[in-house]
């Protein structure tokens, strides 16, 4: 919560003029917090909105006026974005909640999730999309249970930066020993995970130290803010521009005399670059042809990159649809109708082997049986539990299906688009489990 | 080489991505066209996806009868530019047959009753998903919303149990008689929108443009004149510079001061506002959950 006083001088907000060419060539980066109610999680994304202008005067004065309402002695800032009216009677978060700023540098979304255990499945699919993950630590308490999960799922789910904000910094007097020694086991403990890129705060978000602006109460910390991170880390080439993925997702046939012999795939790179004159194979039926034009809406383009919509224009006339993919034949993807992945559950009925569910792999439909359980995860520990494994809601675990159709997948860590998909629940159509092919 | 698409490009893409599914994954999908911005750029983006095709989904307006005459113009003009299939589901309708009944006093609004004729419409046409331009940044209801929000067979909206959305994955199955709400535009903000429009040279409405209009001031916001809105004896009409930042049925669709007369203007204004576009919006004043009760009961 941010004290009343520190924020009601609105007045400085948004008046410089607006660039508007450079806002034309902004960066998206998409980010995941999860935290629980008194980490500091809430206090952390209103500071980031607060300071860097992005709280509106008539979204303010609501919750200055709910706050109010409810006795609170601050404006609290988690009503922000606690936007359901369950959430703000129990003042928890329950579903994960999209949140819009931008600076002149950059656009963020956030995607911000409870951090509790009984969450992890909301804290899976805001982190599924997300190209940084923040993890609190509260300075008095160290690194803990929930700061070792919450960095095993980033890890697990491929957040190629995690920015660790070590909050609260001061109530330890802003010490540098507290903060070498939370890094330190933080170090320690991430060995075990698969993002490399990892990088430290010590911050205060109630009082605003590091998140926008410097501290002025840690010049021992060299480092940058946590704003000037998330607007200047290096993501372009998070995205695999080599590997050329392209699921059709819609087939293009115009009724009309002028296109009577048009046919335009249309779709999204998942990965690579795609450009007129390239030779591809089509799968599953490992046809090939040339790429006679890659277009959209009318507008030939030179070449198209991920993650571009666009429609693809082939030389020969092959039978193409939805669910097919185009690849280039010396770079081709695993076709097989064994899969093995680690999936993250998400419904109150456990996982059945033998059970048959519904499978959504890039723009393709198949149907899966579950074949084995190879192990559960202990999310807290990395510990592999292989006795007699079940998983049920909010459990990770590795599992073994077999589809009807195959899949032309990669490892999840190599293409978080072709080596993801989810698991349907054929009776009640509910997403049931969210998976990642592994190598 | 570096390849990196600007922010603006990547919800374009995103967007149209998503309006593919929806004609990949439903059978009978239509647009729900409001006449404001954001329902004219998820059009402009399905014509993008389709070209050189016609858009495959007809647009569907939920009139109240309550209309600022340059939308209709806007609509007409549009679904004859884009040879669309346009179907006006008429509140008014609903009224008259007994389905709804109007509501009474000065700040009586169609608004609500809207929800009854779109599940109407709904019916009669068998539409499985309707496409909406709605935002996650306008509304705290909608920042949870889903790209594609699942309805039961009432039509209704439960938040508390919503479908995961995992990476791009979007998974549109439902049983006979449900349907589907997708939003295109969800992770569009309403800078990104004006920008986007400049960028690509889109003609809007002139309500969006400052021009001089015959007003009155209620409950914080300024309303046009309109043998639709019961005027106070206290409240004044008098004549202003105003535009529009938000266009929807007229009873509730505050003006506000403005002389940008451009997009640039409006891309400045925008940009440098203190106030939520929504801030103006009436319908949204009644109270603090308002949207999220709308939503529940089958509203876009």
């Amino acid at each position: 919560m941010i004290d009343l006083e520190s924020v009601t001088d609105t007045e400085q907000v948004k008046e410089e003029k607006f660039d508007a060419n450079s806002y034309l060539n902004m960066e998206l980066l998409r980010f995941t917090t999860a935290g629980s109610v008194d980490d500091g999680k809430s206090t952390l994304i209103g500071r980031l909105l607060y300071d860097s202008k992005s709280i509106f005067e008539d979204q303010y004065e609501s919750i200055r006026a709910t706050s109010e309402k409810h006795g609170d002695q601050y404006v609290n800032l988690a009503l922000l974005t606690d936007g359901l009216k369950a959430e703000r009677e129990q003042g928890i978060t329950i579903d994960v909640a999209y949140r819009y700023f931008s600076t002149p540098k950059r656009k963020f979304i956030i995607a911000d999730t409870p951090g509790h255990i009984q969450y992890t499945r909301n804290m899976v699919t805001g982190a599924s999309t997300a190209n940084l993950a923040i993890i609190l630590i509260d300075a008095r308490k160290g690194v803990i249970e929930q700061t070792r999960r919450h960095s095993i799922i980033a890890s697990l789910l491929g957040i190629p930066h995690i920015a660790v904000c070590i909050n609260k910094m001061d109530m330890v007097d802003y010490s540098q020993e507290v903060f070498d020694k939370i890094v330190e086991d933080y170090r320690i403990f991430a060995t075990r995970l698969k993002t490399k890129d990892i990088h430290f705060i010590p911050v205060s978000a109630l009082l605003g130290d590091n998140i926008v602006n410097r501290s002025e109460h840690m010049k021992w910390y060299e480092g940058v803010t946590l704003l000037y991170l998330l607007e200047t880390i290096h993501i372009a080439s998070d995205i695999n521009h080599i590997d050329l993925r392209f699921p059709v997702q819609y087939v293009i046939r115009p009724f009309s005399d002028k296109f009577h012999d048009y046919r335009g795939y249309a779709g999204r790179l998942a990965s690579g670059v795609i450009r007129p004159g390239d030779k591809i194979t089509v799968l599953p039926s490992g046809f090939t042809s040339k790429v006679k034009q890659v277009e959209l809406d009318g507008m030939i383009l030179e070449e198209a990159f991920a993650p571009m919509s666009v429609t693809v224009l082939l030389e020969d006339d092959i039978d193409i649809s939805r669910g097919d993919m185009l690849v280039r034949e010396n770079n081709l993807p695993r076709q097989s109708q064994d899969i093995e992945a680690m999936v993250c559950w998400m419904s109150d009925k456990p996982l059945q082997i033998n059970g048959k569910y519904a499978l959504k792999h890039t723009t393709k439909d198949v149907r899966a049986v579950i074949k084995e359980i190879k192990y559960k995860l202990d999310i807290n520990s990395l510990h592999r539990i292989t006795e007699n494994p079940s998983i049920g809601m909010n459990d990770i675990g590795r599992i073994s299906l077999r589809t009807t159709k195959p899949l032309c997948c990669d490892a999840y860590t190599k293409n978080r688009d072709t080596g993801s998909f989810i698991l349907i629940d054929e009776a009640t159509n509910i997403t049931v489990g969210a998976c990642m092919v592994i190598d | 080489m570096s390849y990196t698409l600007n922010h603006l490009k990547t919800l374009e893409s995103e967007s149209i991505f998503i309006l593919r599914e929806v004609a990949a994954q439903f059978q009978n999908p239509a647009i729900l066209f409001s006449g404001g911005k954001d329902s004219i750029l998820v059009t402009y983006l399905a014509k993008k996806a389709f070209c050189p095709a016609a858009i495959p989904f007809p647009l569907v307006h939920i009139d109240t009868g309550h209309n600022f005459a340059e939308t209709l113009q806007y609509r007409d003009k549009l679904v004859e530019k884009l040879d669309a299939k346009l179907i006006v589901g008429s509140v008014q309708d609903s009224i008259d047959h007994g389905r709804v009944a109007e509501e009474k006093g000065y700040n009586a609004s169609r608004i609500r009753l809207q929800t009854t004729t779109l599940l109407d419409i709904i019916e009669k046409y068998k539409f499985d998903a309707c496409i909406g331009g709605a935002r996650r940044d306008e509304e705290k209801a909608r920042a949870k919303e889903r790209f594609f929000s699942h309805r039961d067979e009432f039509g209704q909206w439960d938040p508390k149990n919503q479908r995961p959305e995992l990476w791009n994955l979007f998974n549109g199955r439902m049983h006979q008689g449900e349907n589907f709400r997708v939003f295109p535009i969800s992770n569009w903000t309403e800078l990104d929108v004006w920008q986007y429009l400049a960028m690509e040279g889109i003609d809007m409405p002139s309500l969006y443009f400052s021009h001089k209009r015959r007003v009155f001031f209620r409950d914080g916001a300024w309303l046009a004149e309109s043998p639709n809105i019961p005027m106070r004896p206290t409240e004044v009409v008098e004549e202003k510079v105003v535009r529009f930042r938000t266009i929807g049925d007229i009873t509730s669709t505050g003006a506000s001061l403005s002389t940008a007369s451009t997009l640039n203007d409006i891309i400045q204004e925008v940009a440098a506002t203190r106030v939520t576009e929504r801030g103006g919006r009436a319908d949204d004043k009644r109270s603090e959950t308002s949207m999220e009760d709308r939503k529940k009961e089958g509203y876009f």
